[in-house]
């Protein structure tokens, strides 16, 4: 079964790793994502004022082109999730919206695109009970928290992959894989997002209470599903542990990583030396 | 803080303009303050998301200008997800933001920013960054 798959930008550059482990771990549970043969930037962030028409251009371009290719597509990064399923609906809910931009844009696009996220995949489709069957390598008491974030969830009401304030989807993979899931008080909060640009003070803040929080809940280890939270959690720590000798770092991965691990792929498959923090020497030391 | 409050700065065209762009009834908030306590990035801002609707329902455009709040706004969507009356505190920013950034008034030089981030950060950090603070 292939299914249409939209990158986006970070995937094919810094988060590498993310999309490889995805796509090997996608051919052992009997899918295959394929590249969309074209695609744009989702523009990295739902325009939020209703007015803001020229905000939505780029992500109908990808639905369109998605649309092209099939009935449904799937995506990693949960800032193009959350982009291309709010456009959507926001397409959908007023008919004069969509006719001006398809209009503006040259497109033809109606509108019944399917974008799920590849953890819907995992859980809808595949099952997690078949990725449990499927897993060689059981990651049998490593304590991971899974950490949400925003745009995988929020707004609830148009996202929906899963009950925004307490979702469980992440966890519920990570049983399957064998884990131990933590679950930490500030799994939903927002690590300080764009704000890296030029607020990293911020950012160390926001992301430095996010990783406490799932530390002091017993997280050995550090789950997300999207880059900017992987690069803001992974790049903060050295700044927190050099004004607080007390932070103890941890590995932020992605959990397509530890999937990908999971399912047999070897560290270097799963490109573990690549995280700033080694979760390798946690794995020796627990012999999984 | 002495507020002298005026119709007509209720009832301005600033006020209507903010509420025409960001689709929000700036009334319906009962400044219950579940967005400011829900907000991760509230601690940081000069006044927080219930504050600045506040200010705005009292007409105080400037007072709400002024402050750091609508720079910091993540968009992460806690305030309208914790909200009992579906207000969009991080519309309401993002109309403010936008007032500026229609204007060609931008919040950021691209040239100013760090290098180092630029060539080896995730590119979504940058286009979302530039969306919120460059024209």
């Amino acid at each position: 079964m292939k299914i249409p798959y939209y990158p986006g930008c970070t995937l094919n550059t810094v988060a590498k790793p993310f999309d490889e482990s995805a796509k090997a771990s996608a051919i052992t549970l009997g899918f295959e994502l394929e590249e969309l043969s074209e695609w744009n930037c989702c523009g990295a962030g739902f325009p939020l004022t209703n007015d803001n028409i020229m905000g939505l251009a780029a992500p109908t371009k990808v639905l369109a082109n998605a649309r092209a290719a099939g009935e449904t597509v799937t995506t990693l990064c949960s800032v193009c999730y959350n982009v291309l399923k709010r456009t959507n609906k926001a397409l959908n809910d007023d008919k004069e919206r969509k006719a001006t931009i398809n209009e503006f844009m040259e497109l033809e696009y109606d509108g019944s695109l399917n974008i799920v996220h590849y953890l819907e995949i995992l859980r809808d489709t595949v099952g997690f009970d078949k990725v449990k069957e499927a897993v060689k390598r059981p990651l049998t008491g490593i304590k991971v928290g899974a950490y949400y974030g925003c745009m995988l969830l929020r707004p609830g009401g148009e996202v929906g992959i899963d009950n925004a304030e307490a979702p469980t989807i992440i966890e519920d993979l990570l049983s399957a894989l064998g884990c131990e899931p933590v679950d930490f008080p500030d799994k939903i909060e927002c690590c300080g997002a764009h704000l890296a640009m030029g607020k990293t003070d911020v950012v160390e803040r926001l992301s430095g209470k996010i990783m406490t929080s799932a530390i002091e809940s017993g997280a050995e280890v550090i789950v997300t599903s999207c880059p900017l939270c992987q690069y803001n959690l992974d790049k903060s720590q050295e700044k927190i542990k050099s004004s607080d000798a007390g932070f103890k770092t941890v590995p932020v991965v992605y959990f397509t990583q530890l999937l990908g691990l999971a399912l047999g792929q070897s560290e270097d498959e799963t490109s573990l030396k690549d995280n700033q923090w080694d979760i390798r020497p946690l794995l020796a030391e627990r012999g999984v | 803080m002495k507020i002298t409050l005026s119709k007509d700065k209720i009832e301005s065209e600033g006020i209507a303009l903010i509420e025409r762009i960001s689709g929000e009834d700036l009334k319906q908030c009962y400044q219950c303050g579940n967005c400011s306590g829900g907000c991760p990035v509230s601690l940081e801002m000069e006044i927080t998301p219930s504050q600045m609707i506040r200010q705005l329902q009292l007409g105080n455009i400037e007072g709400v200008e002024e402050a750091n709040t609508m720079w910091l706004c993540l968009g992460c969507q806690q305030c309208y997800s914790r909200c009992p009356k579906s207000v969009s505190a991080a519309k309401i920013l993002e109309a403010l933001r936008q007032l500026h950034l229609r204007k060609g008034e931008d919040h950021a030089e691209i040239a100013e920013m760090d290098m180092p981030l630029l060539k080896r950060g995730p590119q979504q950090a940058m286009v979302s960054a530039f969306r919120k603070f460059v024209s």
